[in-house]
């Protein structure tokens, strides 16, 4: 930068000075012919090296299919379709079916989303526009953070603090409201789906708040200025603006959030108690796919038991896959602002 | 006339204000249950945790002291490990997916499988892992445990690498290929270094993402009392050393367990914390 | 321009009963005829830092007033007093009065979401909310409880021709309103805004992010609205404001320097910083 800048070297040169060395021009006059030969080839080289990777990813993708598929054969052989619809599970009698599994998977995931998603909309509101500005920035950072933790830890916690406070407290109490209902009937032993289901809530609520507050703040001021200037009040702003307009982040959030819950293990695991039982009452201890694997994975000693094992991972996969890449479609084809 | 609130407004002024409400007890209950469970973990952490702890080889159930120095070291190295792997195969299915694959049909696809894979169930890349690497060779391994760890980070790596790399401006990249400059040197002459801060956010998140990870470890690397002496057999680590002593019957082994707890979330708190530091730091504002 | 304009205003349309206007004190402010709003020792903080310094002028009612001057002049913090936008801000505060057919809008005790009804806002960018053409249309009007579907969709009609976008968008009612080009969701941000029959429009600079055929239109739109509505319009475009208002008002640093009828502000100023202004040597 000694020489003196004009007008027209300037932003070279700045730009020289930040690549150098790998980015001085190449040597003059004679090799450039074979040096714009190499050049081309070194990007053509370079393009096809990424690109492998990239490539590298869908095979991954594939041969985990595929690979899942293949393992599980000799329980498709066994049970067919019929896996899908049995309940049984007798390692002995060598009688395995996916419907204990799968339901509880999916009842646990309904109950965390249910709790989850209204107290994340409420605390991104919050968030965004009603806490005093000071504590916004302090109060973001905490529940970021807090979506950090691994689930590990909420699934201990869940095990050793909240387990002991519902089947105390919380399971009597909706017993003497709610005991009429089957959902909330059987001994309240702490442990069993409603409590996994929370602490898949637990889980998920930082992660789906604060993804949801950063849309929150993307709608722009003026955009809400002139609903407040036509009289809204806070809360009509958020219905009828910052949520329609933002959509499609909520939508994502939400469904990231589900992603998470349905492949949840370790969350899981602590508190679901590890029943392969079918009932009626959230109280009653169950098993989720990802629970049952952890539980059985590494002590399956039956070829059908592990293909079992392996075909319940296949069914896993596809749920998410599916849910995950329907909701990834519709996002992508959404028109709009408010991305996440 | 008068500007006083009309009987309508009142009422909306109602709702507004059950809105606000509800929302801001929805967001203390969020934040009481959220500081419960941390307070948790530090107390009753930090109470099993001394020099111990970080020294020595656990203890056998009822035996009092140990400590889990084996689990701490092996975490470190099956993380960083998986680092090593997915790092430079996601920076690179990133670079494609933001320099060569904006509009071609590999891009789009690829864009799409990863962040469906995001999103995979951890514990069925443990299965996957498993008939691949652990089956065939007829043994637990910390390397497949690695590998596992590393199939969870690489979709994160690809995507938050193809983000950064788009942030960089179309003119520094112009000013570099007006030079002359092959769009590989300029790649990693210029946009590399332009993107490095971001891109080392993603990783650290990535990375402290990965390692509080069990359900992938549970079928790979097991878990193991000893000293690791190679990564061909089952390496001792955190979170599964966590699982086992939590749902152990032994008082001594949970205790262990809330300390494991305690050093886990420590440590993925101030790698979030550093990574987040770095990029505002280094950001331009 | 001025006593032309004037002519289409019919005597029903000014309100009758208005507080007596005081002697002026302000350097160059000149008497307005029947005032809808008199601003009396306006001063606006933020943060207790102050933005405006006693500011005292008349709107005129049924006209079309224009505030003009340098950036961060005041005059977009001025008219944000008129519907109390501040309000949503803490830490920002305004203290006077601010008569609005006599009662003070920026005192206790009034109702912000019915002033905001009876005083509408468009803005610099234009700002159609995420829903259809008719909804952003209705929106105002279903604010204010239920009405007949047939009125409602009457009053969007009657809006949407009154800001001259009917005719483009009366076959796509339902779509989404941020599909429109940008004049045309200024002219349907203008449309939301007239469907409440407000008594005042504010416009914030609403032609600065549209090129000059939009601009036309919407000084066209200006120009009928006399008589109907009273406007204040923040430009930073001079010939607009000579164009389109009856009244100007220039402000610097704050303060109100000068304030007449638009033709002699523009023509004969008596104040040297407004004739720098006007005369393009700073700002």
């Amino acid at each position: 930068m000694a020489r003196p800048l004009t007008a027209v070297d300037a932003p070279e040169t700045a730009v020289a000075e930040a690549a150098s060395p790998a980015a001085m021009p190449a040597p003059p006059a004679a090799p450039r012919v074979r040096a714009g030969l190499m050049a081309r080839f070194g990007d053509r080289a370079y393009r096809g090296f990424t690109a492998t990777f990239a490539l590298g990813i869908l095979l991954l993708l594939g041969s985990m299919f595929l690979m899942l598929w293949r393992e599980s054969g000799p329980a498709l052989d066994a049970f067919g379709w019929g896996f899908l619809t049995s309940a049984g599970w007798n390692p002995v009698t060598e009688e395995f079916g996916a419907l204990v599994a799968v339901s509880g998977t999916l009842v646990s995931t309904v109950i965390a989303l249910l709790v989850a998603v209204p107290i994340s909309l409420g605390i991104a509101l919050f968030l965004a526009e009603i806490s005093p500005r000071r504590l916004r920035t302090p109060l973001g950072v905490a529940i970021e953070l807090l979506a950090a933790i691994p689930s590990i830890v909420y699934g201990m916690w869940g095990l050793f603090v909240l387990a002991p406070l519902m089947s105390d407290h919380v399971q009597p109490a909706l017993q003497t409201v709610f005991g009429f209902l089957p959902l909330f009937s059987g001994p309240p032993m702490g442990i069993g789906m409603l409590t996994a289901g929370l602490v898949l809530a637990l889980m998920i609520v930082p992660f789906i708040a604060s993804v949801t507050r950063d849309v929150f703040l993307m709608v722009p001021t003026t955009l809400k200025e002139s609903a407040y200037g036509l009289g809204c009040t806070t809360w009509e702003v958020v219905r009828d603006v910052m949520i329609p307009y933002g959509r499609k982040g909520i939508f994502g959030a939400v469904f990231l959030g589900l992603g998470r819950a349905l492949g949840e293990t370790m969350a899981v695991t602590f508190v679901i108690g590890n029943a392969h039982r079918l009932s009626s009452s959230l109280f009653a201890p169950g098993n989720s796919i990802a629970s049952t694997l952890a539980n059985e994975f590494t002590e399956a000693d039956g070829d059908v038991y592990l293909a079992a094992l392996i075909e319940l991972g296949l069914i896993l996969f596809a749920i998410t896959f599916v849910i995950i890449g329907l909701a990834q479609l519709w996002m992508r084809r959404m028109a709009g602002p408010g991305k996440a | 006339m008068t500007m006083r609130d009309t009987p309508d407004t009142r009422h909306r002024r109602a709702v507004n204000r059950a809105v606000l409400v509800v929302s801001s007890l929805a967001a203390l209950f969020g934040l009481v249950m959220l500081i419960w469970i941390l307070s948790d973990v530090a107390i009753k952490g930090m109470a099993a945790i001394n020099w111990d702890f970080f020294t020595q080889l656990p203890a056998p159930p009822g035996e009092a002291g140990g400590g889990l120095a084996n689990a701490i070291l092996g975490t470190v190295l099956l993380t960083l490990l998986a680092a090593l792997i997915a790092v430079p195969f996601g920076v690179m299915a990133g670079t494609y997916l933001s320099e060569f694959g904006k509009d071609t049909r590999l891009g789009a696809t690829t864009r799409y499988v990863a962040d469906i894979l995001v999103s995979a169930p951890s514990i069925v890349v443990g299965v996957f892992v498993y008939l691949v690497l652990v089956r065939p060779f007829g043994n637990f391994s910390g390397l497949s445990g690695s590998v596992a760890l590393a199939i969870i980070m690489i979709p994160v790596v690809t995507r938050t690498t193809e983000e950064m790399l788009r942030l960089v401006p179309k003119e520094v990249r112009e000013a570099a290929l007006a030079l002359g400059a092959p769009y590989w040197r300029m790649m990693f002459g210029v946009i590399y270094r332009a993107a490095a801060a971001g891109m080392m956010t993603g990783i650290m998140l990535a990375v402290a993402r990965v390692s509080g990870e069990t359900a992938p470890l549970l079928f790979t690397a097991l878990n193991s009392p000893y000293w690791m002496e190679s990564l061909n057999e089952p390496v001792a680590n955190l979170t599964v050393t966590l699982f086992n002593y939590a749902m152990s019957p032994y008082d001594d082994w949970q205790a262990m367990a809330w300390g494991a707890a305690f050093v886990i979330t420590a440590a993925i708190l101030a790698l979030t914390v550093i990574s987040r530091l770095l990029l505002m730091k280094r950001k331009p504002s | 321009m001025t006593p032309m304009h004037r002519a289409n205003l019919s005597p029903a349309d000014i309100p009758l009963e208005k507080p007596p206007l005081e002697p002026t004190k302000a350097p160059g402010r000149r008497k307005v005829k029947d005032a809808k709003i008199s601003v009396r020792g306006l001063n606006f903080f933020y943060d207790g830092k102050q933005a405006l310094f006693d500011n005292t002028l008349d709107i005129a009612g049924g006209e079309v007033t224009a505030f003009i001057g340098p950036s961060g002049c005041g005059k977009s913090t001025h008219i944000r007093c008129y519907n109390r936008m501040y309000d949503l801000y803490k830490g920002q505060r305004a203290e006077g009065e601010l008569l609005m057919d006599g009662v003070n809008i920026i005192g206790a005790g009034v109702s912000s979401l019915d002033l905001r009804h009876r005083v509408g806002m468009i803005f610099q960018k234009p700002t159609p909310f995420p829903m259809t053409v008719f909804d952003n249309v209705a929106y105002g009007l279903r604010l204010r409880g239920r009405m007949p579907k047939s009125e409602l969709e009457g009053r969007v009609e009657e809006a949407l021709k009154g800001a001259a976008l009917w005719d483009e968008v009366k076959d796509s009612l339902h779509h989404q309103g941020t599909n429109l080009s940008g004049g045309q969701q200024q002219r349907l941000c203008i449309a939301r805004a007239v469907a409440v029959e407000p008594e005042v429009i504010l416009m914030d600079e609403p032609c600065s992010a549209l090129d000059p055929i939009a601009t036309g239109k919407i000084e066209e739109l200006i120009d009928g609205f006399r008589g109907r509505f009273t406007i204040i319009i923040v430009t930073h475009n001079m010939q607009q404001a000579a164009r389109v208002s009856d009244y100007t008002a220039f402000f610097y640093m704050g303060k109100l320097v000068e304030f007449g009828d638009t033709e002699t502000l523009f023509t004969m100023p008596r104040n040297q910083q407004t004739e720098d202004y006007i005369t393009g040597r700073f700002g």
